[in-house]
Parts: C-alpha cells; sequence; structure tokens
C-alpha cells in the first residue's frame, strides 16, 4: 500500500495556528500578524521561495530551522539586510510588517488549523497494523521506502490533503512521486518510484528498496505511470478510522 | 566604401597572428563588423544584429565528438552565473555576481586581475543578484551594476576610470544587463519591473561617462503614448529594460525590448495599452529619439517582458530584400517585423498559448483572458524569456529555447505603490496542487521535481518565412540557456539538467554532449586563440571552455 501525499495550496496558511517553538523568539504571534505575514510574503517572498517556502535549493522555510539565523530578531534584521552574494535581497519594511513576516514564516509548517477530528494513538495503531501502511511507506526509520517517507508529512501536508491522499492518491500525488516501468532491451522489467528524472536518464528506487539509475538510451520501454498503485481506504476503513490515521500523521513533523 | 572595409578587415583578419597589435585596441569600426573577426568575441549577442552566429569553422558535425574540456574557472559566488564572455586577442572578459569584473587567459583560464564593486545595500534585485557581461570600446570595459551604476574600466588593468549613478538603487532599480557600445556612447536599461519605477535607455560618453540622452519607457504628459495611461498609473507604469539591444548602422536605429507594466498582475490598476510596456522601441543611437516601436502584449496581465534580444536579420521576405527583426516573446508568439520602420509581417505561436486566440492584421493579439483560477498558458516565465536566441543566415532557421505545455493561474490583486518596495499586484501559481510555482533557475535543487505535468523545455527551430517549426530538441526538464550557431551548422545550448549539448542545426541532431553539474544560465559563446576554437558556457558557478582534442 502507498500513501501518497499532495502539497496544498498555501491558502490554508491564511488561519494557520502559531506556535511559540524556540528560545530566544517572541511570544505567540497573533492570527493578524500571521495574516499580514501571509500577504507580505506573497508580495516578497513566494517568487523565489515558493508558495511551500522550499523552492530555494537547500532552504525550507517550514523547517522551523535556518542556516543564518535563529532568533526572531536576527530573522527581522535578515529580511531588511537580504544576504550578500546570493539572490537574497535586502527589503524596505516598516516595524509592523516585519513582525508579521517573522509570524507568517514562524507558522508556515503549523497546518493544523482544525482540531483534530480522530485520536492519534489509535491512528499509529491502525497505520502500523490493520491499514499496512508501512508495508510501502516508511515513519521514523520503520517500514519501507518504496513510497515516500512519511517521517515530517505532518509538516508538509494539510489534514485534508491526507484525507485526500489517503482516499483517492492518484488525484492527489505530486507528479515527481510517480512510478515508472522499464524495460531493458534485455526484457528485464523494472519498476519503482521516480526520484529524479533528466533528459538522458532516471533515478528511481525500485519495488527492491535498491537506488537505481537508468540511462534511457538503454531502455526499449519507459512510461511514468499516472496512477498511483497506492488503494483507497474509503471503504477498507471507516471514517473515524480515517480520521485516526490522519491524525496520527498530522502529528509527524520530522526531526529537528 | 563599405565593401573596400569589409575586405580590409578580411585581410588584417589573416594578418592578425603576425600583427597581434592591430586588435589591441578595439574600434567602433570593429564593432560594426564584429561577425567578421570571429575570433573575437566583441559584443554581448556577438555581433550588433545579435544573431549569436559565428563564422568559425574549425569545429564540425564531423569532429564535434571530440570537444574536450580545456579549463574551468570556479566563480567566486552562488549566484547564478548568467555571463556571456567578451573575448579580445586572447583576453577574456567576464563578469561573476553580483557585479564583479574579471579578465582571464581565454587560453587557460588564468586570472590576470578582477575587479569588484562593491554593491551598494540599497540594491534590491527583484530575481538575482545576477550580471550578463560587459561591452568594451578601445581599452575600456563598461559594466552595468546591480546597484545601477555604470563603471568604465582600464581592461589591462581592471582600475576604474569612471563611475556614474544611473539611477536610484533605493527604489528599485537595478541594472544586471551587459551595455551596447554604439561609436561614442554606451548605452543600457534599468531593471526593477517589479517596483514599479519608470523605465529607460540612456547613453553616456565612452569617455566622460556624461549623460548623452535618455528616452523614457513610459511616456510622460503631453508626449505621445501617454495617452494609454489614465491618471498617475504611468509614474510607477514599469517597462524596464533588462536586456542588451540590436543595432543598424544603416539605419542608425538601435532596438531595445521593454518589460512589464507596473503592477505585475493587476491591470485593473493601469487601464490603457501601457506604452511602451512589452514593446520593442527603436531608438536614434545619436539622439535617443524614438523612430518606431511595436507593441506585443497591450495591457499585459501575466509579466509577459519583451525585452528578448531583437535579432536583425537581411533575406528576403516575399521574394524582396528586406531589413527584418525576428523576436520570439516571452508571449509565445515569434514575430517578423520590418525593422526599418516596426511594420508587422507576421507572428505564429512557437508554444500552446490560451492568452490569445491570434494576432490581427497589425499584429495586435486578440486576447483571450482565462476563467479565474484557470491555467493560462504560457505560464509567468513565458513560452521563452531573456536566453538569448540565435540566426543561421546558413540555415535560415531562427533558434530558440522554449518551455512548453508550460501554464501558471495568475491572481490579481490590489497593490498600492510605496518607492522602493514590489509593486507587484498578485502572484501566479502553479496549476499543479503544491507544484512549484515559479520555478526560477537557481532555485531548483539538484532534484528535478518539474516534470512532464508542469511542462518541459526544448529548443526550436522556427522557420521565419512561414512560423513552421522545422525541428525541436526536447528536454526533460525546463531551459535557460542561450543558444549559439556556427558556419559549420554547429548549434550549442544547455538548459538546467547541466547539460551542455552540441546539435545538428540542420535537423537538430544530438551530435556531443558534456555533463556540467549545474544548471545552464547563461549563452554559449566561441573564439578562437593561437588557432584553436573554443567555446564557452557558464554552467552552476563555473565557466567551461571547450576545444577538440589534438
Amino acid at each position: 500500500m502507498r500513501l501518497q501525499i499532495v502539497w496544498i495550496a498555501a491558502l490554508l496558511f491564511v488561519a494557520a495556528l502559531a506556535t511559540n517553538r524556540a528560545q530566544g523568539r517572541a511570544g505567540q504571534y497573533t492570527q493578524a500578524d500571521v495574516e499580514a505575514g501571509y500577504s507580505l510574503y506573497n508580495t516578497n517572498c513566494i517568487t523565489c521561495h515558493g508558495a511551500n517556502g522550499d523552492s530555494v535549493s537547500g532552504v525550507n522555510l517550514r523547517g522551523g530551522q535556518f542556516r543564518r539565523v535563529s532568533t526572531d530578531a536576527e530573522l527581522n534584521r535578515l529580511f531588511q539586510t537580504g544576504i550578500p552574494g546570493t539572490a537574497m535581497p535586502p527589503g524596505k519594511f516598516g516595524t509592523a510588517d516585519l513582525a508579521a513576516l517573522v509570524a507568517y514564516i514562524r507558522s508556515m509548517r503549523d497546518f493544523d488549523t482544525r482540531p483534530a477530528k480522530g485520536d492519534a494513538v489509535r491512528g499509529q495503531t491502525l497505520f502500523e497494523g490493520k491499514a499496512g501502511c508501512m508495508g510501502c511507506h516508511r515513519v521514523n526509520g520503520k517500514g519501507s521506502r518504496v513510497a515516500p517517507d512519511l517521517s515530517d508529512v505532518g509538516a508538509v501536508r494539510s489534514p485534508d490533503a491526507i484525507e485526500r491522499a489517503m482516499v483517492d492518491s492518484s488525484s492527489s500525488m505530486l507528479p515527481i512521486n510517480r512510478s515508472i516501468r522499464a524495460v531493458t532491451r534485455g526484457g528485464k522489467i523494472i519498476t519503482g518510484r521516480r526520484l529524479n528524472e533528466d533528459t538522458y536518464s532516471v533515478q528511481i528506487i525500485d519495488s527492491e528498496q535498491r537506488l537505481q539509475s537508468l540511462v534511457k538510451a538503454d531502455l526499449r520501454e519507459y512510461t511514468v505511470l499516472k496512477t498511483s498503485t497506492m488503494p483507497s481506504f474509503k471503504n477498507t476503513l471507516s471514517p473515524a478510522e480515517l480520521d485516526d490515521v490522519v491524525t496520527y500523521l498530522r502529528t509527524l513533523k520530522g526531526s529537528r | 566604401m563599405k565593401f573596400v572595409k569589409r575586405h580590409l578587415l578580411l585581410a588584417m583578419l589573416l594578418l592578425c597572428p603576425l600583427f597581434p597589435i592591430l586588435y589591441a585596441q578595439i574600434t567602433s569600426e570593429h564593432l560594426l563588423h564584429a561577425s567578421d573577426q570571429p575570433q573575437n568575441w566583441l559584443t554581448y549577442s556577438g555581433s550588433y544584429a545579435s544573431q549569436r552566429y559565428s563564422l568559425l569553422r574549425q569545429v564540425t558535425p564531423t569532429n564535434v565528438k571530440t570537444l574536450e574540456q580545456k579549463w574551468i574557472f570556479q566563480a567566486e559566488s552562488l549566484e547564478k552565473f548568467e555571463t556571456t564572455p567578451l573575448v579580445v586577442d586572447g583576453i577574456m572578459y567576464i563578469t561573476q555576481a553580483p557585479s564583479d569584473v574579471v579578465a582571464l587567459d581565454a587560453k587557460t583560464g588564468r586570472v590576470f586581475w578582477i575587479y569588484r564593486h562593491l554593491v551598494s545595500t540599497d540594491a534590491r534585485p527583484c530575481c538575482g543578484s545576477v550580471n550578463h557581461g560587459l561591452a568594451i570600446l578601445g581599452d575600456t570595459l563598461f559594466l552595468a551594476t546591480l546597484d545601477a551604476h555604470l563603471v568604465a574600466l582600464d581592461a589591462k588593468g581592471g582600475r576604474p576610470l569612471w563611475n556614474i549613478k544611473v539611477a536610484n538603487a533605493s527604489a528599485g532599480y537595478a541594472m544586471t544587463l551587459a551595455p551596447l557600445v554604439i561609436k561614442d556612447k554606451v548605452i543600457v536599461g534599468v531593471a526593477g519591473g517589479e517596483f514599479g519605477i519608470r523605465g529607460f535607455v540612456a547613453a553616456f560618453d565612452v569617455h566622460s561617462g556624461r549623460e548623452m540622452w535618455r528616452t523614457y519607457t513610459v511616456p510622460g504628459p503631453g508626449e505621445p503614448g501617454h495617452e494609454s495611461w489614465q491618471g498617475n498609473a504611468w509614474e510607477h507604469g514599469g517597462g524596464p529594460v533588462w536586456l542588451t539591444g540590436s543595432y543598424d548602422p544603416d539605419l542608425n536605429l538601435t532596438y531595445w525590448g521593454t518589460g512589464n507594466p507596473g503592477p505585475d498582475w493587476n491591470p485593473a490598476q493601469r487601464p490603457g495599452d501601457n506604452l511602451y510596456s512589452d514593446s520593442v522601441l527603436a531608438l536614434d543611437a545619436d539622439t535617443g529619439k524614438l523612430k518606431w516601436y511595436f507593441q506585443f502584449t497591450p495591457n499585459d496581465p501575466y509579466d509577459y517582458d519583451s525585452v528578448q534580444i531583437p535579432v536583425l536579420v537581411d533575406a528576403a521576405w516575399n521574394g524582396a530584400p528586406r531589413k527584418l527583426m525576428m523576436l520570439a516573446n516571452r508571449n509565445g508568439f515569434f514575430y517578423v517585423l520590418d525593422r526599418t520602420n516596426g511594420q508587422f509581417l507576421a507572428g505564429h505561436p512557437f508554444v500552446k498559448v490560451n492568452w490569445a486566440s491570434g494576432l490581427d492584421a497589425k499584429g495586435r493579439p486578440i486576447q483571450t483572458p482565462q476563467p479565474e483560477g484557470a491555467p493560462t498558458f504560457p505560464g509567468v516565465q513565458g513560452g521563452t524569456n531573456w536566453y538569448s536566441p540565435s540566426y543561421s543566415p546558413r540555415t535560415g532557421l531562427f533558434y530558440v529555447s522554449a518551455w512548453e505545455d508550460y501554464a501558471s493561474v495568475f491572481v490579481k490583486e490590489a497593490q498600492t505603490f510605496e518607492e522602493g518596495r514590489r509593486f507587484v499586484g498578485g502572484r501566479p501559481a502553479s496549476p499543479i496542487p503544491g507544484g512549484q510555482n515559479v520555478p526560477g533557475a537557481s532555485r531548483r535543487p539538484p532534484i528535478n521535481v518539474w516534470t512532464e505535468a508542469a511542462g518541459h523545455g526544448a529548443v526550436i527551430a522556427i522557420d521565419p518565412r512561414t512560423g513552421e517549426k522545422k525541428w525541436k530538441f526536447p528536454m526533460t526538464d525546463t531551459t535557460d540557456s542561450g543558444i549559439l550557431t556556427t558556419a559549420t551548422d554547429l548549434l550549442f545550448a544547455g538548459g538546467r539538467e547541466g547539460y551542455f549539448q552540441a546539435l545538428d542545426a540542420r535537423n537538430g541532431a544530438l551530435l556531443w554532449k558534456a555533463t556540467l553539474g549545474g544548471p545552464i544560465v547563461a549563452g554559449p559563446m566561441t573564439y578562437q586563440a593561437d588557432g584553436k576554437q573554443y567555446i564557452a558556457i557558464a554552467a552552476g558557478h563555473s565557466l567551461f571552455a571547450f576545444a577538440l582534442r589534438e
């Protein structure tokens, strides 16, 4: 079984609840600041950083940790000075704008906009047991690598997106995660999940959890499958059980 | 007289190895005939006609397989490396981000000197602290800086001769383009279309830096074209000029493409055609006076900058010789204009287009805005963008790096102008839920998450007479690579995947490729030193030079 989950539009962030997570940061961010920050982010930051905060190579604004700064005051300063020698330009912001931007960026990883509908403990039991998710997925070092690792899925996917993926994964999977089917010149069939691709080659993790790099010119056939191999849980789990699994997955925020 | 000059130059070229001193000084006469001395690369686009086509013939479709890397220069920057080198008599001049100049030995890549321009902290580039290259005249190099200064440098020693402020960086003006020298003037334009600037092209005296003329791309009150604006929208109307223009010496016209109106995505804030945004301008090279204009995307809601390099071609059109301009536009159409007067001759889409159903008899688009939330083709990065195209007089084909089957969902928002702050009026989003929306070149990790669902890159060969695609070289990822063609029917181009390829310009067949390990976000060029032809290209954070195996 596979769980393929989609990124959800940044609009969901608007109502995101903010939390205080680290020493040296300001207190609770206000909803008004988060919303104002969302608007400022869309005007000033989204072109490079993307709606998900991860479009700059090696930078994930949702990660909660930054390479050059840690406190809100430092973040504040960085917005104004930019990072010389990189594409990060200085910005002209007032005090209120800076507070809002900090509030929004600190809140980006919190998708939990509504109270959980299920029970995380029961969800974990289902995930590891009856639902059989770990036959394909991995969480914190346990489970298969055939499908995407879900250790941080709660930080990168909204509850709605998680639920949609469990019911109809083909319509919601990110295209990069699609399965591929290749046939070598010798007739050997290779299937796996796509990790990377260019004009001449494709990198996959195959059904035996081996990393393989295939040269397209050496293949007789190469197909990117548009249909997910993950089953729908619409009929195999009850609505309450689905809620439990979603609630469990929401708790997975990755290692810090 | 022109015939005599050309032959004199050819004779000098043949004698060049014996008298290298002859070429120590690049005169304006040399610039007029830059293509005739293919051992050098004297302007950003290789010549005033901007064909990025070289007469060098050492590397051929037969021997190109033996191209090998001769040297690498690693830039002291992690920014996108967008430079096209100049080469003069075996000396290469490049820029490295943000606004440094490096002189190096074109045979070995060893550095003679580095000029480091300390960029003001006021600089507010929209899209990267990049630079595209230099201009040269005599022993003087000209650098346009990120903080909107124009600097003249001694080409031998790398010391500044003069440094003048062209515009106010804190108001969002920036320069990333390579200047263009015409006669005794050095000409630049300004970036800043995301900051509500008022764009302009300006010319400066090569000796003193004194401003000789300035032509605004957004006409003020009382000037022709001002009626295409309402209220004071023109004051922040954009129309940046962030790529190098072309020049026709016979007409004494210099051609510059202009960028988006401001704010980018909310045309409701600027009703009207918004002249001269998204246009090509023909300016008198001596006075800057506007001779004619052609607007590609009136009242643009998509950020379809029209700064693409205007490629000048003298060829038969409907049986009669004609002075043509060819331009593959970010809006997805390929245009042919008469460059004497701006008359529209032909226009055809070269990628999927749904924002317009076509062009009318005068070339004006018949706009078909998509419903709110629906994808618009091409997306915000365009069917093509700033990457240099090429035209080969041998094949008669126009070559462009294109993004195919690529769309954005445009979101409009009202925005108040405030000097020095981004003034964009909305944003583009990905039509794929959670997909990357605006994949800027340096934002791509080594893992390509841009997939078949989002579109793909390609080199497209267009027959200008019909708009027909003669061939296509598709890539999996997108491409921001310029294109070089040669007199041996070779075409060089790369892409974000980091491959640098040689194709057969006649049919698109892959003849050779190298893996350079970083995205190619620059234009290839070629030169000859000590009898050996080199091909140079920046990729990732390095510049690579290739030549045939000995």
